[in-house]
Formats: structure tokens, sequence, C-alpha cells
């Protein structure tokens, strides 16, 4: 029943109409295809993978589920409290038992539940891992800034930091706290193995709109995926407590097609160049920036 | 303030004449206790609040710099959690109202242990002295779940964490013992007659209450112990450089923290039974079905912690368990919210004060519960974790639902421990005003968390700015009702009209309804005969 990869997201897709209640409402509008949050936003960013119309699918089914319960209960203690006012309804009853009604209470929830888990349960497993990843990005945490390793590509790796709201240019400035300077590139379409950990403190790798999110966690090593539908810009934000800068070390990532991919894997160690083949130098290197960064964005 | 009163009026019965720091420095009187817990709730209520003021019109605009630095955000975070947490919610709920009506409901004389009961409560001075220093020296910026390493001496260097993790143990063992005399007193000193399954709920929510405390605390002190450890003496039990687990912290913590939310919840529902079934002139429904609805909750919480871990590389396995016994917490949990409508169907409710927000708080606690199904799906969770539709649900359980259970018991039973009625349209007034504050404050975070923006930040993107303005113009209205209710303590202090012993009337039947109001400094010397 739980063999993960092969439901995919058409058992979703079904539920995902009334999605579109929302999402129609307070989407659309962002610059240049950037999936970003949008003012005034109510419900979810729009889904560009799998997993992410898995989640909103099964969102909008509970969403439902619970507005309903919540207009039920509010219903009933605004009739109760109209019926039987005191003015409307002198004399008090004496009813306490009705065992029919507390059965009913109890299973109906129950049989509600039911309803949510099943779903709920797929989700979960399809969420986890990938089998048959077409590439592995190894990210970790550091205080503050995130580091991007391709193991695949004889571990190329960069660094990626936000870009202070003085330097911001042009089309970035809607992204103030979004931007980054170097972001990470994938190809869409593809399934991406995520591997997090972490240098120092506990961070987490989170980007709503591709419904991925887990822990850096120092000293262990965190496996999930991600799918990203189209190339586009998709940006998420460091989300666990990890010191003073906590909120300023964004998450970007620039999907491309796969062919763009193979033109930018192949330019990508001359651009970095500290990606340079040795892991001791690199740590060096990226423990001296992050001492800069520090104090440089320290007031 | 009350106490003072009563001491003229009824202190007549005994030559016991104690001085000022006799009556309240040593005091053993369960009644003086509670006061003292209720006043010192009030106060560190206050600064828990001035605190959430401060977050709110940072994060007003975008870009604001009325916090100097995201340390100092963080640190401020962390007080306020803890403070709400530790030093308001549990001792206006645990600490005031247990140790005033446990007694008086029960028919006994004190509690069992009136010593214990002073320490109990003395020990949360200095905790709450530690916790404003943690935050004083801008030193415990963690976030109240202290995750290490961010908690560790590295990160962390400074004293000042050091004493807000001494002010969690001063605080545990002020809560242990507490826990233990509510239950040995509940246990040993009921009146003749009454029964377990003849208590009143308060008494059945108090002692589940104490049994969670009893059983969770001592995780919380064993981790902070090691956390101690390995900032102070070397050891790494959550240093992976040693050997350790950042993650063993999360599990221990979490044992602790997810009972701790029914710790603060239960009671709650305890006073709301009561205040229901009073006005609605009516006895609960279902009694037995509301009394084990509380018991399965407190069994149940203790396994369900690592819901707030789903994110943190457990199994999936694992994680698919947690998802369904979270859920299954949602079956008792209904079992009261349609138990304490069905008490009101067919009553003849009248609306005063401690209804209304015995009301609002079975509705606002709806909308804290379901979104927590939302959140129980580990699917789900996975883009809703840590954002705040978190922050939006928890607010929505505690700040709108242990804390509208609080003002109901306050106004259900100001006229009993004072002897003085609260005046009936400001009450009413505080309520509106808080109950549009909280909302206007809480129900946009929904909305943010949706979009997915991160708790515990001091600077977000742009485009939060349009829900994040009127979360902090809620928060101001919400402010203005603290005043309200500080001029309602005023009027109620100052007033001079005296209440009936049971001036709630027919519908209010415990036995704390049989005594004076305000009651004699010793109740029950004789015991009551019940049923």
């Amino acid at each position: 029943m739980l063999t993960p990869g092969k439901r995919r997201a058409a058992g979703f897709m079904n539920l995902a109409l009334a999605t579109a209640l929302l999402g129609a409402l307070v989407l659309g509008v962002g610059p240049a295809a950037a999936q970003t949050p949008a003012p005034w936003q109510m419900g979810m960013q729009a889904a560009h993978s799998p997993v992410e119309h898995g989640i909103q699918s099964l969102n909008t089914l509970v969403l439902w589920i619970i507005v309903v319960i919540t207009i039920f209960v509010a219903g009933l203690l605004a009739y109760v409290v109209w019926r039987y006012d005191h003015k409307r309804n002198p004399v008090a009853g004496r009813v306490s038992h009705n065992s029919v009604l507390e059965v009913a209470w109890t299973a109906l929830p129950v049989l509600i539940l039911v309803v949510i888990a099943i779903p709920s349960f797929r989700l979960v497993y399809f969420e986890d891992r990938t089998a048959d990843a077409d590439l592995t990005v190894k990210v970790t945490g550091h205080q503050w800034y995130w580091e991007y390793t391709y193991p695949d590509a004889k571990g190329l790796h960069f660094d990626s930091y936000m870009v202070a709201d003085e330097d911001l240019k042009g089309e970035q400035k809607a992204l103030r706290h979004l931007a980054v300077d170097n972001q990470l590139v994938v190809p869409a379409g593809k399934n991406i193995r995520i591997l997090t950990t972490s240098a120092d403190v506990i961070h987490s790798f989170f980007i709503p709109s591709l419904g991925v999110q887990r822990y850096a966690i120092p000293g262990r090593t965190i496996e999930t995926w991600f799918r990203v539908d189209q190339p586009g810009d998709y940006y998420g934000e460091c989300n666990q407590i990890c010191g003073t800068n906590h909120s300023v070390m964004p998450i970007s990532i620039h999907a491309v097609t796969p062919e763009a991919f193979k033109t930018w894997l192949a330019a990508a160690p001359a651009k970095f160049s500290n990606a340079s083949l040795e892991p001791d130098t690199h740590q060096v290197q990226a423990r001296f920036a992050s001492a800069q960064s520090a104090s440089a964005t320290e007031r | 303030m009350s106490a003072t009163t009563h001491d003229a009026h009824h202190d007549h019965s005994h030559d016991h004449n104690p001085t000022f720091a006799q009556r309240w420095l040593f005091s053993t009187n369960h009644k003086d206790i509670g006061s003292l817990y209720l006043i010192f709730a009030v106060c560190a209520g206050l600064v828990g609040g001035v605190l959430s003021i401060i977050m709110r019109a940072q994060l007003s605009h975008p870009g604001n710099h009325l916090v100097n630095s995201g340390q100092e955000w963080n640190t401020i975070v962390t007080a306020h959690g803890l403070i709400m947490i530790f030093f308001t919610v549990m001792p206006a709920l645990i600490g005031g109202f247990g140790n005033w009506f446990i007694p008086l409901m029960i028919g006994a004389p004190d509690m069992a242990f009136p010593r214990l009961n002073n320490i109990s409560f003395w020990l949360l001075v200095p905790a709450f002295i530690l916790i404003m220093a943690g935050l004083l020296l801008g030193e415990s910026g963690s976030g109240w779940t202290l995750y290490p390493p961010l908690s560790n001496s590295t990160y962390e260097s400074g004293p000042g964490m050091d004493f807000t993790l001494f002010a969690l143990h001063l605080a545990g063992v002020s809560s242990l013992l507490g826990a233990l005399n509510f239950i040995t007193t509940i246990f040993n000193m009921r009146t003749p007659g009454m029964t377990l399954h003849k208590m009143p709920l308060f008494i059945w929510a108090m002692l589940v209450t104490a049994f969670l405390l009893l059983l969770s605390l001592p995780v919380l002190a064993g981790a902070i112990t090691m956390l101690i450890f390995d900032r102070n003496f070397g050891t790494s039990f959550f240093d992976p450089q040693g050997g350790g687990d950042p993650v063993l912290w999360q599990h221990l913590f979490w044992f602790f923290g997810h009972p701790e939310v029914y710790i603060m919840i239960l009671p709650g529902f305890g006073i709301v039974s009561h205040v229901i079934s009073t006005f609605s002139k009516k006895p609960v429904f279902g009694y037995l079905g509301m009394a084990y609805a509380m018991v399965a909750i407190g069994v149940v919480g203790f396994v369900v912690w690592a819901h707030h871990m789903f994110v943190s590389g457990i199994s999936v396995d694992t994680r698919a368990y947690f998802m369904a016994a979270t859920m299954i917490i949602a079956v008792p949990t209904g079992i009261k919210i349609f138990s304490w409508i069905a008490t009101m169907w067919g009553g003849s409710i009248e609306m005063k004060t401690p209804m209304l927000w015995a009301i609002g708080f079975i509705f606002l606690f709806t909308v804290g519960g379901v979104t927590g199904v939302v959140l129980s799906n580990a699917g789900i969770d996975q883009i809703l974790h840590n954002t705040y539709y978190v922050v939006a649900h928890f607010h929505y359980v505690l700040s709108l639902g242990a804390v509208f259970s609080i003002f109901a018991g306050w106004y259900y039973w100001i006229g009993k421990m004072s002897g003085h009625q609260y005046p009936e349209f400001w009450g009413k007034v505080h309520f509106w005003v808080t109950f549009v504050g909280v909302n206007l404050t809480f129900f946009p975070m929904h909305f943010l968390g949706a979009a997915g923006m991160p708790r515990r930040y001091p600077d977000y993107p742009d485009a939060f700015a349009g829900w994040n303005y009127v979360a902090s113009l809620g928060s101001y209205v919400g402010g203005f009702s603290v005043l309200i209710f500080l001029y309602v303590v005023y009027r109620t202090f100052t007033s001079k009209v005296e209440v009936a012993d049971n001036y709630w009337g027919e519908g209010a039947t415990t036995l704390e309804w049989t005594v004076s109001s305000p009651p004699p400094f010793h109740t029950f010397e004789e015991l009551p005969r019940f049923r």
C-alpha cells in the first residue's frame, strides 16, 4: 500500500479544485514568475512540485472539514444562546444524559478522522524520499548562510548569502529578505535528493512552494526530496531559530531546463573558484567568510 | 487586597491575628496562598504582555528597528513564552484557582501539606527574577524550547542562559510540589460521601493536571540538568562533537512540553464546565464522559510528543504513528465541546460576564482545536511547521483558550474570593474588547503561516506586511483590554456592595457556594455532609 514514488500526485490532484478558490484570489501577482508570497495572501503559495500538490489537496480537504465543523459549532452555540435564553426559556430542563447522542459524537469524529487519515498516510510516505534520484544536493546550514554541495559534480559547492537591503537593485527590490547572491541551481522535472546537515546550530531548509522542509542538524544528515515542475525561481527561508541573524538567511532555488543545467554545471567550477576539490581549504575559507559576514551584518 | 477586607468581617471566630509577614510571607492558608498566586500571575502577565506589544510593534512594518538586534529579539521571544506559560497561565489556573477552590469544593479544611504549599509559591518568585535576569542580560535567545546547540555554551555563552535554565528548575520544583499537594489533598481529604465519581469537574481537571505535572516535570528537570552540565561541566549529552545528539533534547523537551499544553488547558476545561452549568441552571451533561475525556486527553497527551518534531529527521513510520496518535486527541476534545453545548441545551441561560467568557472559550478553543487537526497531519505540517500558522494555532488554544478560561474563573469566583462583585457592564466591555483584539491579532497569523512566514523573525519579506500590520493593530486593542481589566479590578475592590453566600443562585451547586463570601479564614472545621 505504501510504496513511495508510484502514486505521485494523481491521487491528490482531483481534490485540488477548491485550492483555486483561495489561490486565484491571492496569487498571480509577483515579479517575473518568481514563487514568492504575495501581499495580503490568505492561502498557501501556488504548488510547484508533486509533493506540494499533494500537500495542498490534502490541506484543501482538511480545510473544508474544519471550516464546516467550526461553522457547525458556532451555529449550535448561537442557536442555544438564542433559544434557551432565560427570557425565552425561564425553567431549565434537567436532561443530563443521552447515551445515543454521546456515542454519536464520539463515533462521528472518529469517522471524520479516518477520512482525513487515509490520504494523510499516503502523503507522508510519498513525501519521505525519492527512490531514484537524478541529482543529489547536500545542504549545509551555517550561521547565517547556506552552503550547497553537489556530490555528483566532483563536490562542486558554494555559499549562498542574502542580498543586504542596501545592495538590492532593480527587480530584486521586491524580494527584500528573499533574494540571495548565489541561488541553488537544479534541473526542473528531475528528482532531487536533498541531504541536510549543519555546521553549527540547527537551521531549517524550508521552501513552501516546493513542499519541502527539513531541519539541518549538526552531526546528522537528513534526507528528503523535491521535483520542481517548471523552470523558475522559488523562495524559502530558514525556519528554525538559529541566532541573531535567523531572519536573514533566505533560500532561493533557480530551476532550469536539464540542458541549461548541464551548461551551468560545466561553467560552475570556474565561477565558484573555491570549488577546487580541497575540502579542508573550503572549510577554512567558509569559516573566514562567515566570520566576516557576521561582523558585517551585526550592528 | 481581598484579604484585608475579610479579616475585618470573618476573623472573629478565633484569636488568630497574624502580622502582615506572618500572614503573607509565612502563609499556610490555602486561600491566602491562592490569592498570592493570582496576584503574581497578574503581575507576570503584565510583563509578558508588554513584551508581546513590543514584538507586535516591531513587526507592524517590515524593516522596523524598534528592537536593536536579532539577539535582543530572540531573548524577548524566549522570555515572552516562558513568562506566559510558567508565570502567568500556570500560577493563575493551578496555583491560584486550584489552591482557592480544591479545598472549598471537596469540603476540606485546607490543603494536605500547607507548608509545602507555601514553598511552592515562594519558589516562583526567585524563578521569575532569574527569568528576568536572562531577559535583561539579553543572553537567552534560544526560543522557549531551548534547543541545543543554540542554547549551549558555544552559542549562548553568557550566564543569562544559565539563569533561564535554573529558573525553569525552580518553577518546575514549585509545580511539582504543588502537584504532590493537590493529588494528596484530592485523594485523601474529600468530605464523606464525595466519591471520585461525584467530584466536581474542576477537581477532576486538577487531578489529571497534577498527574501530568508529576509525570512530565521530572523529565524536563533531567533534560535541563543535562544541558546545564553540557554548558558548565564539559559533558556532551546534546553535542554531536562529543557523541551527543541535539535531537535527544527535542525528545526529552517535548515529552514534557506536550503534556505541558494540556496542563495549561485542563484546569480551564474544569472552570468552563462549572460556569456553563451554573448559568444554564442545569447539571453538566454527560458528567462521566466529561471526566474521562479529560483522563483520556491526559493519557494520550503523553504519547504524541514527537508531532513537534516532524521535520527533525525522525523516520517515516515514526511520523505516521505520531500523526495518528495526535489526531485521536480530537475525539475526547470533541466530546467536551459537544457536552458543553448539550449542557446549555434546554437550560435557562443567563448571559452574565463569566458565561460570555466561557462561551467565547468554547468557540475560540474550537478554532484552535481544528487547526491542530490540520497540523497533526505530518504531510501538511511539512510546510506549516514553525510558521505563523503554528503561532496562530497555539495562541488560539492558549491566549484565547486558557486565558479566556482564567477570566471566566475570575469573574465567576471573584465575588466569592473578595466578597465584592465586579461591575457587570465593565466586565462585558472587557470581554468584547478582548475578543475583538485577540482575534484581530491571531486570525491573520493563519494567513501569514499558510503563505510561509517563519516564526521568531524580527523582520520579514515585504509581502507579509499587510497582515502583520493588522495583527499589530489587534495587539494594541488587546493591550487596551488589559487596562479595562485593571479598571474592573479596581472597581471590584473598591466596591461597597457585599454579596451573598451563593450569589449565582440555583445553578451554582458546588460546596464553595455553601460558605460565606468571602469565606472565613478557616472553612469546614466541621466536615460538610455531601448528598
